[in-house]
């Protein structure tokens, strides 16, 4: 040896620290709960303060005593109350969810599954439209030119008023129940995987599409082994918006059926009668859903990228 | 001092093989055309390497030894002149994967380990399983990384990465190596080291190189053959021929030869020097 360079081989590679990822987890768990205990008590003083009026009215009516706690007691356990109490919404999903069999129709469980399969439909064929839509956009440039506004103008029209008129045309040619409400899903949920595969497949640096190109590699090449690889973290991004809105494009896709079955037709019945606690009960199903899928997304997304040795936390792209 | 060779005509024939060129160009020219008005990167280039070269180009930066480089590639198109490469246009040369390309940055995919990112030309050219797994672990060692074949690239050095991609670019084994400031980014050490071992790997595997540097030590420590570049526009200062013994070692820049050659580049590149200090 003439030089006193040390033996590449020997020196270690880079070790990572790994006390870093639990302590900012711990510091995680101390913000999330002060700010679900502030919502909380916030609720409770709104309950409070919304169905004050009516109660007053009804004691001033019968001539009753009535004190602050009296108040609170009697605004905290209303039948159908402007805004129920967190207590009084939790209790219903317990008898909903735990306490009816799930093949009832009154079992939450029962209409969460008719949303989420739904949901879980339209998904897959939202991220299959949308994946196609990106790889000709990237590839074609008069597509690029030519798709991508329309892809854009589709998003302006609101969801609401278009999604009554999906359903009534798809009834016309006889397509009912479970596809028209994902159609509905797929409509809203292609946008954001378009959106992220588009850039996700634009996002090798020049050197390595370079590189490629001296290797006289075909298109098809270049894609399976640089831009699909590349648009992975962009795409698990864009999967969660995609299944979170997928699970709105269902529950809108719900209301114009005339209410049969699901998240969306248990908001509609209760907003008929009146049951505000029933309404509460669906919505709050519903974000604990929708919390759940994106999760799922998310351990998906770790799973794969991990596979891939893509770092997460700052590491390569 | 019977070791330096100095001539004036950048055409000269270099004794290393029987004048069997593998680079050839004829007054080229490009001209690029950006918003702000043309840029003149290359101005009449005439140059010739010879089968078994280790030519360098050296300049300052934006001189435009890159182009010069990518143009041989063709991953630049000249605007005027000729340029063949295995005596057939770049682009024919490129279809025939004639070339090894090692660039500034070593541009892995950060999803494939070491020995995938070795085989990615391979699976490209569809050689067998069996072939691609026996040519990554011999180029891999080649560049001393036996042992890293499972890593992923964030989990080595920068020296490492540049390693890997020198294998990658010779696990095709093209007869033609173009590297473009592949160790720019090192620090000293790590690149005399890695100058060695590709003076070694030159010696062993008798293929042509043409390097891109912007160190007058480096070039005149790893060439057969020196091209001082000026600035824009990008033209051939000087040619020099500089053979230095074979077995040459790092010591080696410290012989009067050595210094000799190095006085005449930096020569060159303050004659051809354009700014105005």
């Amino acid at each position: 040896m003439t030089t006193e360079v040390a033996d590449p081989v020997t020196s270690a590679p880079a070790v990572r620290q790994p006390g870093l990822l639990s302590r900012a987890m711990s510091g995680k768990v101390g913000p999330v709960g002060l700010m679900l205990l502030l919502i909380v008590v916030i609720w409770y003083a709104g309950a409070v303060y919304l169905n004050a009026p009516r109660l007053i009215d009804g004691y001033e009516r019968n001539d009753t005593e009535w004190n602050f706690s009296k108040l609170t007691d009697d605004a905290w356990a209303m039948e159908r109350p402007i805004l129920p109490a967190p207590h009084q919404v939790l209790i219903e999903m317990n008898n909903t969810i735990f306490g009816k069999k799930i093949t009832s129709k009154r079992s939450l469980v029962y209409h969460s599954w008719v949303t989420i399969s739904s949901t879980l439909l339209g998904f897959a064929m939202g991220t299959t439209l949308g994946m196609l839509l990106a790889v000709g956009i990237v590839h074609v440039k008069a597509l690029d030119k030519s798709l991508m506004p329309w892809v854009i103008a589709s998003q302006t029209i609101p969801i609401l008023a278009i999604a009554p008129m999906i359903i009534v045309v798809l009834g016309a040619i006889g397509l009912t129940g479970l596809v028209p409400k994902s159609i509905i899903s797929m409509y809203l949920c292609f946008f954001p995987v378009t959106i992220g595969m588009v850039k996700g497949l634009r996002s090798p640096d020049p050197l390595q599409l370079d590189l490629m190109r001296t290797y006289s590699s075909s298109t098809s090449q270049v894609f399976w082994k640089l831009r699909w690889p590349s648009s992975v973290p962009f795409l698990f991004a864009s999967l969660k918006v995609a299944i979170a809105i997928s699970l709105v494009g269902a529950i809108v896709g719900e209301l114009p059926t005339g209410a049969q079955a699901g998240i969306g037709a248990r908001l509609l019945v209760g907003s008929y009668y009146g049951q505000t606690i029933q309404i509460w009960s669906a919505l709050v199903t519903a974000s604990i859903l929708a919390g759940l899928l994106v999760a799922l997304v998310g351990l998906a997304e770790k799973f794969v990228l991990r596979r891939m040795g893509v770092v997460q936390a700052g590491g390569a792209g | 001092m019977q070791n330096v060779a100095v001539k004036a005509e950048p055409a000269a024939a270099v004794d290393r093989s029987a004048g069997n060129s593998v680079v050839k160009t004829d007054q080229l020219s490009l001209t690029f055309q950006t918003a702000d008005g043309p840029v003149y990167a290359l101005s009449n280039v005439n140059l010739t390497i010879e089968q078994g070269e280790f030519v360098s180009f050296i300049g300052p930066s934006g001189c435009g030894k890159t182009t010069l480089m990518r143009v041989i590639a063709d991953l630049e198109q000249p605007t005027e002149g000729d340029i063949t490469v295995n005596k057939v246009s770049p682009r024919e040369a490129r279809l025939n994967r004639a070339y090894g390309y090692v660039f500034q940055a070593p541009a892995l995919y950060p999803w494939r380990q070491v020995d995938r990112n070795v085989t990615l030309p391979l699976e490209i050219m569809g050689l067998s399983q069996t072939e691609q797994q026996e040519r990554a672990a011999r180029y891999i060692e080649m560049v001393n990384l036996k042992g890293f074949e499972k890593k992923f690239p964030w989990q080595l050095s920068g020296g490492m990465q540049q390693r890997v991609s020198i294998a990658r670019a010779l696990s095709f084994e093209p007869d033609l190596l173009l590297m473009d400031e592949p160790f720019g980014a090192l620090d000293e050490i790590t690149r005399d080291h890695l100058n060695e071992q590709l003076l070694r790997l030159w010696e062993k595997t008798q293929k042509t190189v043409v390097f891109v540097t912007h160190s007058i030590p480096e070039a005149v420590f790893l060439s057969s053959k020196i091209v001082v570049m000026s600035p824009r526009p990008g033209r051939i200062i000087d040619v020099i021929d500089c053979n230095l013994p074979p077995d040459r070692t790092l010591d080696a820049r410290e012989t009067p030869e050595f210094l000799e050659i190095a006085h005449r580049v930096r020569e060159g590149l303050r004659a051809g020097h354009s700014y105005d200090d």
